[in-house]
């Protein structure tokens, strides 16, 4: 299985530069073709649960050449990435038929898909570098690709921000590579354990967080958001939301503060105040939106609060010597979060797109009454903001509740609070979606709306599936055991990731 | 004191890239900035009195493919000049993508002014 | 575009070849000297850069037109990527360097040295060379400046 790793990457590259050799008669083929692709990335990651591996690229061993690892936390979120790419592969096979040059996108699709997994699985911190930048650049081009008014101002902040944002990334990665001698993420974690903390490292450090926070979109970072993700074609949205700012911002972050950095006391507290902040500012000013996606788009940036939130927790925990228990369910709590997030977000926007596709308008005062036109579409949105909003027993509702046990176990009662006020407010919001889209009367210029066809409806039943069936990751021993809680003892190690991989050189 | 000086060059491009408000103008202090930091990753490298580090003839005995020690320890760092190079193709990239963008964005609106160009708010 | 006066026309025309040879030769010794793929790669988009600039955008595009330069980008990085593929088939790893290792390797220094490493460096020129040709050639075509009027070059809005 690990001599498969590079599959990840080459097969979503290989797919990209074969894509544009079909041309405008061969639209049907490329489809079929990237649609095989996903699906093939699925099939190879789910034999990967359960197993620890480095790769090394080129037969060189590390620290002179480049290495691929692959352990519980890159396998968590390269099943997330594959599932989600799928869906969105597929919806778009019928929604993308609206814009020209089909192959064009799909070709940049797989580049995205491809920079995703490499950012995943890297163990370098430049490679990690190169490939954020590739899965970037694609979706700036991608946020942009209708080419409408909106659009375009959309993706020019949109690629101001992420290039300023690399730039720092670079900077921080120039300054480890002077005070450490190493690329290689191990060997930086083992001279950063042996000489300690000087104060270029302090500055590289910040300089990570704020640059991987602005990928993530946390508040004070989050100002390209609203805008890039409404105007992005549907299932590009879906992406974006689900799973690009996850991969590229909060693995990222847990993964160079976590493995490379080792956690301290500032660390977890500036987690903690970044989780809340977003958390909160994100649901308040996601309730008074009237645009459909801008909406779900706020939504984003309050629930990366909930995952960061618990990962800061749990790193604070960590820090001060606390009790391991309280912080190992505090980060399973915000890792669930995640790939649920990943499932429920990917799945309203697709829904968004369906609809925005029967009626052609995204606005929630002129839509209404469309339970009775797309009912398929009504029953998924509906599941979708259920899980959102924390309703027992879809999934939102099992990670919401480990976060607020862990917090009230770890005696963080405020922001146990906290987490259930912005709750609250994210189901008086889908309520909203739900009163003014699928209830009401049916305006009268969309009285000829149709429901969704083929692909399309697929897409959805299938991420609708596991909303309602990821409880179940959490419940069955076997499950959790084997998917999540790799994932969470890969970061309550911490900084024992460098012997592990020089060890299994 | 040049790492500052450095440092003060990715401030003014910051700088430009923040307060600036015609597009093109934001687009050259994003490219100062990837500068700034291509030239720091350079200077990370450089050792004093090096040499470049490329082998000669005269530096590697053919037989057994050692390399003379002095050339080793006296040579200037290639990984980050590697790394620049690197650097130096994505920032490439990603200005053709910004200027097709900005030429995109004039002929839509007409304008290159940003304060103009504001339809999504709230 | 239109082009520039006979003097440059001529030039340039003597010049081309002068730059081509000098992008193949950066290419080529990649492993040797600095340059290798990329830089190579740039050198040969600007000789069709400096034909686009004396003789106008007509002709570049006479003599490399657009889809055979999209067909040899994306086949370049094919065979990029085939070539990483088939270390991997060969040898175990991917972008292992597999004709090192067999008879072929030759003397050290010399211009059949290094392996696959001259071959990456070639597909990797032919790929750049090609793309940042496009890029130029389709950023410089003026229907994207005139706001809603049709093109007729003289006044932007």
């Amino acid at each position: 299985m690990i001599g498969l790793l590079p599959a990840f990457v080459a097969i979503p590259l290989v797919t990209a530069f074969v894509l544009p050799l079909f041309g405008k008669k061969g639209k049907g083929a490329a489809t079929v073709l990237a649609n095989v692709a996903t699906i093939s990335l699925v099939a190879l990651a789910v034999p990967c649960i359960g197993h620890r591996g480095v790769y090394l690229l080129g037969k060189w061993s590390i620290p002179l050449g480049i290495n691929l690892v692959l352990d519980g936390l890159s396998c968590l979120l390269l099943l997330a990435i594959s599932v989600v790419s799928a869906a969105a592969m597929l919806f778009s096979a019928r929604y993308m038929e609206r814009y020209t040059a089909k192959s064009r996108y799909l070709s940049l699709l797989m580049l995205m898909i491809a920079g995703m997994n490499g950012v995943v699985l890297s163990g370098d911190i430049f490679n990690l570098f190169v490939f954020l930048e590739i899965a970037s650049l694609a979706s700036y081009a991608l946020v942009g690709f209708g080419c409408e008014h909106e659009e375009l101002e959309a993706s020019f902040k949109y690629m101001v921000l992420g290039s300023i944002a690399s730039a720092f990334i670079l900077f921080a990665v120039a300054l480890v590579y002077g005070n450490t001698g190493s690329l290689n993420m191990a060997y930086i974690s083992k001279a950063i354990q042996s000489s300690g903390m000087n104060n270029g490292l302090a500055f590289a450090l910040s300089l990570f967080i704020a640059g991987f926070g602005l990928k993530a979109a946390l508040v004070p970072f989050h100002a390209w958001l609203p805008d890039a993700h409404p105007s992005a074609p549907a299932p590009i949205s879906a992406m974006l939301s689900g799973v690009l700012i996850k991969a590229l911002g909060v693995y990222a972050l847990c993964r160079t503060v976590f493995n490379v950095f080792g956690v301290s006391v500032a660390v977890g507290w500036v987690f903690i105040a970044l989780g809340v902040l977003s958390m909160v500012i994100g649901v308040f000013l996601a309730v008074g939106q009237w645009d459909l996606k801008r909406l779900l788009a706020y939504h984003s940036i309050s629930q990366m609060g909930y995952v960061v939130l618990g990962v800061g927790m749990g790193a604070l925990i960590l820090a001060r010597g606390g009790e391991a228990k309280w912080a190992a369910l505090a980060i399973l709590g915000g890792l669930f979060h995640l790939v649920n997030h990943a499932v429920f977000k990917s799945l309203l926007f697709l829904t968004s797109g369906s609809v925005e596709m029967a009626t052609g308008t995204r606005q929630l005062k002129e839509l209404g009454g469309l339970a009775t036109v797309m009912p398929i579409t009504r029953a998924t949105c509906a599941i979708a903001s259920a899980s959102i909003a924390g309703v027992p027993p879809f999934n939102g509702f099992w990670s919401k509740l480990v976060l607020v046990i862990a917090a009230v176990g770890a005696g963080f009662y405020g922001l146990a609070a906290v987490t259930l006020l912005v709750s609250l407010v994210t189901l008086i919001s889908f309520l909203k979606i739900q009163r003014y889209v699928f209830l009401g009367e049916l305006p009268q210029n969309l009285q000829h709306t149709q429901e969704s066809k083929g692909p399309m409806l697929v897409a959805m039943g299938f991420l609708a599936c596991l909303c309602v069936l990821m409880g179940l990751l959490l419940l069955v021993p076997a499950l959790r055991q084997s998917i999540l809680e790799p994932a969470v003892d890969v970061l309550t190690e911490g900084v024992k990731y460098s012997a592990a991989v020089i060890k299994e050189t | 004191m040049l790492y500052s000086l450095c440092f003060l060059f990715f401030m003014i491009g910051l700088y430009c890239a923040v307060v600036k408000k015609n597009m093109v103008k934001i687009v050259i202090g994003i490219m100062i900035m990837e500068y700034a930091v291509n030239l720091f990753l350079i200077m990370l490298g450089y050792r004093l009195g090096g040499a470049a580090p490329i082998i000669d003839r005269s530096q590697v005995d053919l037989e057994t493919g050692q390399i003379a020690a002095s050339f080793l320890s006296s040579c200037v760092d290639p990984l980050p000049q590697a790394l620049v190079l690197t650097s130096i193709v994505i920032s490439l990239g990603s200005l053709a993508l910004m200027i097709s963008i900005c030429v995109r964005t004039y002929g839509k609106y007409g304008t290159f002014d940003i304060t103009e160009i504001r339809r999504l708010k709230g | 575009m239109k082009g520039m006066t006979i003097i440059v026309k001529t030039i340039s025309g003597w010049v081309k070849v002068l730059i081509i040879m000098f992008g193949i030769y950066i290419t080529l010794t990649g492993h040797l000297s600095p340059g290798g793929g990329f830089a190579g790669g740039v050198i040969l988009a600007s000789a069709y850069v400096l034909l686009m600039l004396a003789f106008g955008k007509e002709y570049a595009e006479e003599n490399l037109p657009i889809p055979l330069a999209s067909k040899l980008e994306s086949v370049g990085a094919l065979l990029f990527a085939l070539v990483a593929i088939m270390g991997a088939i060969s040898s175990g790893s991917f972008f292992v360097n597999f004709l090192q290792h067999k008879e072929a390797h030759g003397q050290a220094l010399d211009l059949i040295s290094a392996g696959t490493i001259p071959y990456s460096n070639l597909f990797i020129g032919i790929k750049v060379g090609a793309s940042l040709f496009l890029v130029i050639l389709i950023l410089s075509s003026s229907q994207y400046y005139s706001p809603n009027r049709p093109i007729d070059g003289k006044e932007f809005k």
